[in-house]
């Protein structure tokens, strides 16, 4: 009786240690980035004084707000247009037959699981046999490409739990095919377009494999352009740890958002 | 004295190979309350969904108070559906859902609350104007979807199997109020369903239909007791279907034996199916009648016992109120005038 206490015991300290280690292994990194973003020293190796200086710089360097204003641009640009252009998209394969619908899923999710540096040379060739000149518009581009799959694949469930009536309750009651889409479908679709708009975002944000393959010399956004610096020996101003700081916050606050919303309409229903 | 409202003339329509709807011809009266009643798939729905305006038929042309509508997009025809599932809309309250229709006529205000508000009353949910229909139960949802049909006030209301996802106590309510609803309006109802209780309560006509044709077409009455054929029989209640000999008007015989019975004009020892429905039976003296039979099962339903008779080889079903135990000798009779002779089915 005794014995098995103990063992139970030692199976549950395990545990305990095991989950610390792989938590400790996962927010090691970002404390690091937090420290070293108030540490007014710019080695990374000593910490000297506290410091908010480097997310003032975040606005001013002149090497990093060029490549933040590329990166930020992109993705609010690629999101709109892959949210609107997705959304559209779902909303005609859910209106097929139920075997097209299969296959042109399975055309969607192939873009999905197929390797960045796959997707970023392809398109990085078919940019230059088309005698793009690499720069803004084909990392616009591409990020339009990779992020509407996802988009789909937010609203497509959404799409599914509709009654299927409802499309046609709304003609039924006096509204043109226009109408009916605007008031009846998007607003009940919303919570998947705002999802798949969110994951656009965030995808686009912190792209780097894509970007580098179709982004040329000149245009950089962020991760490229730390990639670069690094790439000459040279080190980067510590506003970049700010950056991310801000980033990583920034995500903390959206899955905050959806995680709440969801708690909100889990009591609702 | 009533005036044809809805004429379908000729109607044909397919989903690819299959052929729903067969050269289709139907008349529904102004503030008729008909039923299209038959078996999933016989093409009830899709007919519902032609007069609605959400499929075109390939063939024939579609009349709605004289003009052809075959063309005619749903929101340019006065009729509105109400849904199997209800597709109520999520986002919107209850008072938002039933003034949709209203407010996309841009209405004014003060005529849309008031309205919406009188059909509230009407079925019965008044107060219940700020819920979210999420939180409403499936009858209450039921009221929403018929309150947001009726306050565009249509002329005819289609009813896709309404009451189905309903349980037994609340369909029986909802029958009754969707009559009164019916003749309080005016409006003309077109009900779907395949259940033959609801359609025989609550329809003025009946039309039965299977593989895309119409079988028959009439008053619950005389559907139910004069089937056209052995289908509608079979579909409509229970009944016992013998093979049986017109000797002579009013005179058939059945296993051998003659019975008199209220049909004539058939050809002599012409082949026909004879109906007799389980209640027209009735237990009496063995020496009495041509069929004695002994009981092989029983089973208690609440108003009546059904019991099975065994005579002469085939089993006869019986509904009565009367008890009579497993492996007692019996004899039946039946009124003359509850012996139903058919044509026999081609087929």
């Amino acid at each position: 009786m005794k014995k098995r206490l103990w063992k139970t015991r030692a199976w549950k300290a395990l545990g305990i240690v095991l989950m610390s280690i792989t938590f400790l292994f996962l927010y090691t990194p970002i404390i690091v980035i937090l420290t070293l973003s108030v540490n007014s020293s710019k080695r990374a190796y000593s910490f000297e004084q506290f410091t908010l200086q480097w997310y003032v710089d975040v606005f001013r360097d002149p090497s990093i707000t060029g490549p933040i204003v590329n990166t930020i641009s992109i993705a609010i640009l690629s999101t709109i247009i892959s949210t609107i252009v997705g959304t559209l998209f779902a909303i005609g394969i859910h209106s097929l037959q139920k075997k097209s619908r299969i296959r042109m899923m399975i055309l969607n999710n192939v873009p999905v699981v197929n390797p960045d540096i796959v997707t970023g040379i392809s398109l990085m060739i078919i940019f230059s046999l088309l005698s793009f000149t690499l720069g803004f518009t084909t990392v616009l581009f591409a990020h339009i490409f990779f992020s509407i799959p996802y988009v789909i694949l937010n609203v497509m469930p959404r799409l599914k739990r509709l009654d299927p009536n409802m499309y046609e309750a709304a003609l039924d009651l006096g509204c043109s095919r226009y109408e009916a889409m605007l008031k009846v479908i998007l607003p009940n679709i919303s919570t998947g377009i705002i999802a798949g708009g969110l994951m656009a975002f965030t995808m686009s944000i912190d792209d780097f494999v894509i970007t580098y393959f179709t982004s040329g010399n000149e245009y950089m956004n962020v991760s490229t352009w730390l990639y670069a610096v690094l790439g000459r020996g040279q080190s980067f101003t510590p506003a970049a740890y700010a950056y991310n700081a801000m980033i990583f916050a920034i995500t903390i606050a959206i899955i905050l958002f959806i995680n709440l919303k969801k708690e909100k309409k889990g009591k609702l229903a | 004295m009533s005036k044809k409202l809805i004429e379908l003339n000729d109607i044909s329509k397919s989903f690819g190979d299959l052929l729903v709807l067969d050269h289709f011809n139907l008349y529904i009266n102004e503030n008729e309350f008909v039923t299209l009643l038959g078996p999933s798939g016989c093409g009830k729905t899709t007919l519902l969904r032609l007069i609605g305006g959400f499929e075109s038929p390939d063939e024939g042309s579609i009349i709605f108070d004289g003009n052809i509508i075959n063309d005619l997009e749903p929101h340019e025809r006065m009729i509105n559906t109400c849904f199997q599932k209800y597709a109520l809309f999520p986002h919107l309250n209850v008072f938002d859902n039933i003034a949709f229709g209203l407010k996309i006529k841009k209405l004014p205000k003060d005529e849309i609350v008031s309205r919406v508000t009188q059909t509230l009353k009407l079925v019965k949910l008044e107060g219940f104007e700020e819920r979210s229909v999420s939180t409403l139960s499936g009858g209450q949802q039921q009221r929403v979807a018929i309150a947001r049909a009726i306050v565009n006030r249509p002329k005819v209301l289609l009813l896709d199997e309404p009451l189905g996802a309903l349980d037994l106590k609340l369909r029986q309510e909802m029958q009754y109020e969707l009559k009164e609803m019916q003749r309080q309006l005016g409006i003309t109802f077109i009900y779907v369903t395949h259940d033959q209780e609801e359609a025989l309560t609550m329809s003025d006509t009946i039309v039965i239909m299977n593989e895309g044709k119409i079988l028959q077409i009439g008053k619950p009455e005389d559907i139910y007791n004069e089937p056209g054929n052995q289908f509608v029989a079979n579909f409509i209640g229970e009944s016992n279907i013998l093979d049986g000999i017109m000797k002579e008007d009013f005179l058939v015989e059945i296993n051998g034996k003659p019975f008199q019975c209220v049909d004539q004009g058939f050809s002599a020892n012409e082949q026909v199916e004879v109906v007799i429905r389980p209640e027209d039976f009735e237990f009496c003296d063995p020496d009495a009648t041509h069929l004695v039979g002994v009981v092989d099962s029983l089973l208690f339903k609440g108003v009546h016992y059904e019991i099975n008779v065994i005579v002469e080889g085939r089993e006869y079903t019986i509904h009565t109120t009367k008890y009579r135990a497993i492996g007692d000798t019996v004899g039946l009779s039946v009124e003359p005038q509850n012996i139903h002779i058919m044509r026999k089915s081609k087929s």
